[in-house]
């Protein structure tokens, strides 16, 4: 627009190309971001791309699970050591699925990308699933080791507070019915939440080293041998591309809600006509 | 300048006149200290003990209870359209209304500290490095509670979901500021948590006033 403004003769062959330039790289990002936003293009994309993701999903943790069975016991935590290989990827999950939420967010404030507040409204059930069983399974885990179900120790204590702020953020999307006006007020308290989650951690690890000095048990101390290390990778690829999957599902789902809900709007307001 | 003075003095005066409810949470701090004693037992030595986190808790929830009012009377009345239309930076303006808020709810709890450290029989010393901190501390509650307070006027619902959104962020506080006032307590460390707990609230009031100009710029409308 601020091409118009200028005087042609103040320009140099140099700045007229720049223009020209940069005009159509934002005539090629415009196109990708069109092509991305068009939820029906993006429908019939994922529904092609779905049914590979999910054999490759089923593959990978398969060979995840096999590998994992057969991986030979810790000479000190025995069996139990197998719990490690579902809950380190969820805990890993736990984290990034609130990274992939915060890029999201900013799609949504920053480009008003359509997609944008559909990708985080259909992560957060997702990440807060991860969450919890990354609880549980630590739990579960700590039962044996600790001889405690809970202890508060850093870590435990901050995977719960980042399940506090996934159900809080799950509570904000479903506290309001117009979508949009949800999805910019879940981005905002998204980004703050990814300020904060350091803040937090950090705090909590002050905080425990404050009230207990020694720590039961440090998870992952030594280097991991291959024979964990290996099952160990293949199960967090696992359930990375699970999480795709699931992501691309829910998505896909929540589209289809929203043009259920807009036909039922336009039902009712012809009702009323 | 004068703009953001006049929407302090204006805030100020709002909250402490009849109908403004910020003393309300003065009430509700002295309540919440009374009750503690039912809670766990009229022990004077266990009291004292507690204290600090006592006084702590009761302010994060008496900041807490007051934010409600800090968007919402200025919605209803349409003055909160204004704020957002003007040509004062709305950041700015966001700032200058948590300040006039702290001023007219937070300190009076920072005020009422020594009288309710009677009542958990704490001494001199504790008292003040209770008052010292809360001082340092309940900025950064209400500038971080002021980005649930702006979530919520945009959402038009409040109560318990603005609770539900503002406490997890509110930790950090709650951790260094008890942290501080035990080690004052104790002789062990005061200067590194106080110092966190003053860096905290330093880093809300840069955080906070953005984060509630973006909602109520995307949410308002």
């Amino acid at each position: 627009m601020g091409l118009i403004n200028v005087e042609v003769d103040q320009l140099s062959p140099r700045s007229l190309w720049q223009i020209a330039s940069s005009g159509w790289r934002d005539y090629q990002d415009a196109m990708t971001l069109i092509d991305l936003a068009n939820p029906t293009k993006f429908l019939s994309l994922t529904a092609r791309v779905m049914p590979w993701l999910v054999a490759t999903t089923a593959i990978l943790l398969a060979i995840g699970l096999y590998q994992s069975a057969v991986a030979p016991d810790d000479y000190q935590q025995g069996a139990t050591v197998k719990i490690m290989f579902i809950h380190v990827p969820n805990a890993w999950l736990s984290m990034f699925v609130w990274g992939v939420m915060s890029l999201a967010a900013l799609g949504t404030l920053v480009w008003r990308h359509p997609l944008a507040d559909v990708t985080a409204k259909a992560a957060a059930p997702i990440g807060a699933a991860f969450t919890f069983l990354a609880l549980v399974t630590g739990s579960l885990w700590g039962r044996p080791m600790w001889g405690t179900y809970w202890e508060w120790d850093a870590r435990l204590t901050s995977v719960l507070i980042l399940f506090l702020m996934y159900l809080g953020l799950i509570a904000l999307w479903r506290a309001v019915e117009d979508p949009s006006r949800a999805a910019r007020a879940a981005a905002v308290l998204t980004l703050v939440g990814a300020i904060n989650l350091p803040i937090i951690k950090f705090s909590v690890d002050w905080w425990n080293t404050l009230h207990q000095p020694a720590s039961v048990m440090r998870l992952g101390g030594p280097t991991l041998d291959r024979a964990f290390l290996i099952p160990l990778l293949v199960m967090a690829v696992a359930f990375s591309l699970l999480f795709v999957t699931l992501l691309l599902a829910a998505m896909r789902n929540e589209i289809l809600r929203r043009r259920v809900r807009s036909l039922q709007m336009v039902q009712a307001s012809r009702r009323v006509a | 300048m004068t703009a953001l003075a006049a929407l302090i003095r204006r805030d100020i005066k709002i909250a402490l006149r009849v109908g403004g409810g910020a003393l309300i949470g003065v009430l509700f701090f002295l309540t919440v200290v009374v009750l503690m004693p039912f809670a766990v037992g009229p022990d004077l030595a266990l009291l004292t003990r507690l204290g600090p986190a006592i006084l702590w808790l009761g302010a994060l929830l008496a900041s807490l209870l007051t934010l409600d009012r800090l968007f919402m009377a200025d919605h209803e009345d349409g003055s909160l359209d204004l704020i957002v239309m003007g040509r004062t930076p709305l950041e700015l303006a966001c700032a200058a209304k948590a300040l006039a808020h702290w001023i007219a709810a937070g300190l009076p709890l920072v005020i009422a500290t020594p009288v309710l450290g009677l009542l958990l029989n704490l001494d001199t010393l504790s008292t003040s490095a209770v008052a010292l901190t809360l001082l340092a501390g309940t900025p950064a509650l209400t500038f971080t509670g002021m980005i649930g307070a702006a979530l919520a006027v945009t959402l038009h619902r409040g109560g318990l979901l603005l609770a539900v959104l503002v406490l997890p962020l509110s930790i950090p506080v709650l951790i260094f500021g008890v942290a501080a006032s035990q080690g004052a307590i104790s002789g062990l460390s005061f200067g590194a948590p106080f110092s966190i707990l003053c860096a905290l609230s330093l880093v809300s009031f840069v955080i906070g006033p953005f984060a509630a100009a973006a909602s109520l710029r995307h949410g308002l409308d």
